[in-house]
């Protein structure tokens, strides 16, 4: 990678960052809000602990996995909403005509959400073991959760810049966070899929991705190492990276004839 | 002169222009309906094995006990949503031109309440419907199931009240976040998932005193035949209504000066 290209990501990327960190409308959410919900679900949902085949005591340290995939969602409203604003204000557009490589352009902004990935993941592990969670897998296992936060931000965020740069409107963007906030709901967030009794349901969880994206993250805190847990909870996150730097190629080869 | 007559006429007006509005617009009907659907697909789908943890014992069954929530939940929505709309009129002029027009502008507070109303009976008739469709069971008695929707007619005007006092004085869509996190969290800190006597710690605390406790479990004493703080609930829903009055005239009085 030449040192030009290192340059322009590292200044797109710290610009990205910057973006967000300044803005407190956009980083409540990303803190509090999955922490209220984990709050409000630890302490409503305790009792489900006492059902025979659930996989630990601690509703806490069941529950926390979700808050790493709110985070991703938050990555995604963010980082669209942020790219949308500077397609909306032609802050974009005065990018484009620079020397600026499109690839530096998507890259800095991924990789200024991965920082903040791997940020948002350590206040939610250190509330989570304030909270009393137990991370079953140890040191290493906090070192994996931030890997795998990183990776899932990243791919939301990729999202993310799809749909602003297809839409061009962060209105469109902020639109798609109840769409995926649907997949948390329809997957394997509040119970083990063991105990998911009703048939559909069932069926849908096992289909839906977000599961195992969830039981990647919480299979580090309630089993420790498990290989297929985690090996499933890359594959979606690493997937869904994939599948969003595809649609991001298609909308910015739009958006740059159009612009 | 002021009449009962012209606030009536303003508020027949209102209604009727935005409940039209709101049918013809699938961005807002949408959303409104499928809400309350995967809240009730989720927790009464996806929750099922809680109806056999130790304790918990509901005689109309889990599905019927989630649907109480759901219902109480869409049914504050309802009003919420529709001071969204009030907002979304003041920040594109349509409700100060509404002001200057009105005979009597108390007409425009009625006109929305009556619009709440009515998104309501849309959205709990489609998840009435799906609930029984998918085997959910009444055995309270006619009327019960009468004051059921009695109880959720009063909360939506508490939902109204408070978003559009809100929407009265912010007079922005940018205030949505104010009107949607008390009542979120006033629903979710009271016996969603599991009954009060199970719930544990801190959240049984503020359960105990939160008035949604009464709401829930009413509807769930209305809809199982069982009653159970049926009057409180009624009580609490009437002295909600009658504070958030005065909040929401004042607001108007506000937006009434400003304008």
């Amino acid at each position: 990678m030449s040192s030009v290209l290192v340059t322009q990501i590292g200044v797109l990327a710290r610009r990205s960052m910057l973006k967000t960190l300044r803005q407190p409308f956009q980083m409540f959410p990303i803190v509090f809000f999955p922490l209220i919900l984990l709050a409000v679900n630890a302490s409503g949902l305790k009792a489900a602990t006492r059902l025979p085949g659930f996989p630990t005591h601690s509703y806490v340290s069941f529950a926390i996995a979700v808050a790493f995939i709110q985070g991703g969602m938050f990555s995604l409203i963010n980082t669209g909403t942020n790219l949308a604003e500077d397609i909306e204000s032609g802050f974009f557009e005065r990018l484009a005509l620079t020397p600026l490589r499109r690839v530096s352009l998507i890259s800095g902004l991924l990789v200024g959400v991965g920082v903040l990935g791997v940020l948002q993941s350590a206040v939610y592990i250190v509330m989570a073991l304030v909270a009393g969670a137990h991370l079953d897998a140890g040191f290493g296992g906090a070192l994996v959760i931030l890997a795998l936060g990183a990776l899932t931000a990243m791919g939301f965020g990729a999202l993310g810049c799809a749909a602003a740069l297809k839409t061009g409107s962060g209105e469109a963007v902020q639109g798609l966070f109840p769409l995926f906030f649907v997949f948390i709901f329809l997957s394997s967030s509040n119970l083990p899929r063991n105990l998911l009794r009703t048939g559909w349901f069932h069926t849908v969880a096992t289909w839906n991705p977000i599961s195992y994206l969830i039981e990647g993250f919480r299979s580090l805190f309630i089993t420790g190492w498990d290989g297929t847990a985690l090996w499933r909870g890359f594959a979606v996150a690493a997937g869904l990276m994939a599948i969003a730097l595809l649609a991001v190629a298609g909308a910015l080869r739009s958006r740059m004839q159009r612009t | 002169m002021k009449t009962h007559g012209s606030i009536g006429r303003v508020a027949l007006t209102i209604a009727w222009r935005s409940l039209h509005t709101y049918v013809r617009r699938p961005d807002l009907f949408v959303p409104s309906l499928v809400f309350p659907l995967v809240f009730l697909a989720s927790f009464a789908g996806g929750l099922t094995a809680l109806g056999s943890v130790p304790g918990f014992h509901f005689p109309a069954g889990y599905t019927a006990f989630q649907f109480v929530f759901v219902l109480c939940q869409s049914s504050m929505f309802a009003g919420l949503f529709t001071g969204f709309s009030l907002a979304f009129d003041f920040e594109s002029g349509f409700a100060r031109r509404l002001m200057l027009a009105a005979e009597d502008r108390r007409g425009i507070a009625l006109g929305y309440a009556l619009v709440a109303l009515s998104r309501a009976v849309i959205t709990l008739t489609l998840v009435t419907g799906v609930a029984l469709a998918t085997g959910m069971q009444i055995t309270g008695s006619g009327v019960d199931v009468f004051g059921l929707y009695g109880l959720a007619a009063l909360l939506v005007l508490v939902g109204y009240a408070w978003a559009a006092g809100v929407a009265f004085r912010f007079r922005s869509i940018q205030a949505g976040p104010l009107m949607q996190t008390p009542v979120f969290l006033i629903i979710f800190l009271a016996p969603v998932y599991v009954p009060l006597n199970l719930l544990q710690g801190w959240i049984h605390a503020v359960a105990l005193i939160n008035p949604a406790t009464a709401f829930l479990e009413a509807g769930r004493g209305l809809i199982s035949g069982v009653h159970d703080h049926t009057g409180l609930a009624y009580i609490c829903a009437a002295a909600l209504i009658a504070l958030l009055s005065v909040w929401m005239l004042t607001g108007l009085r506000k937006a009434e000066t400003s304008a």
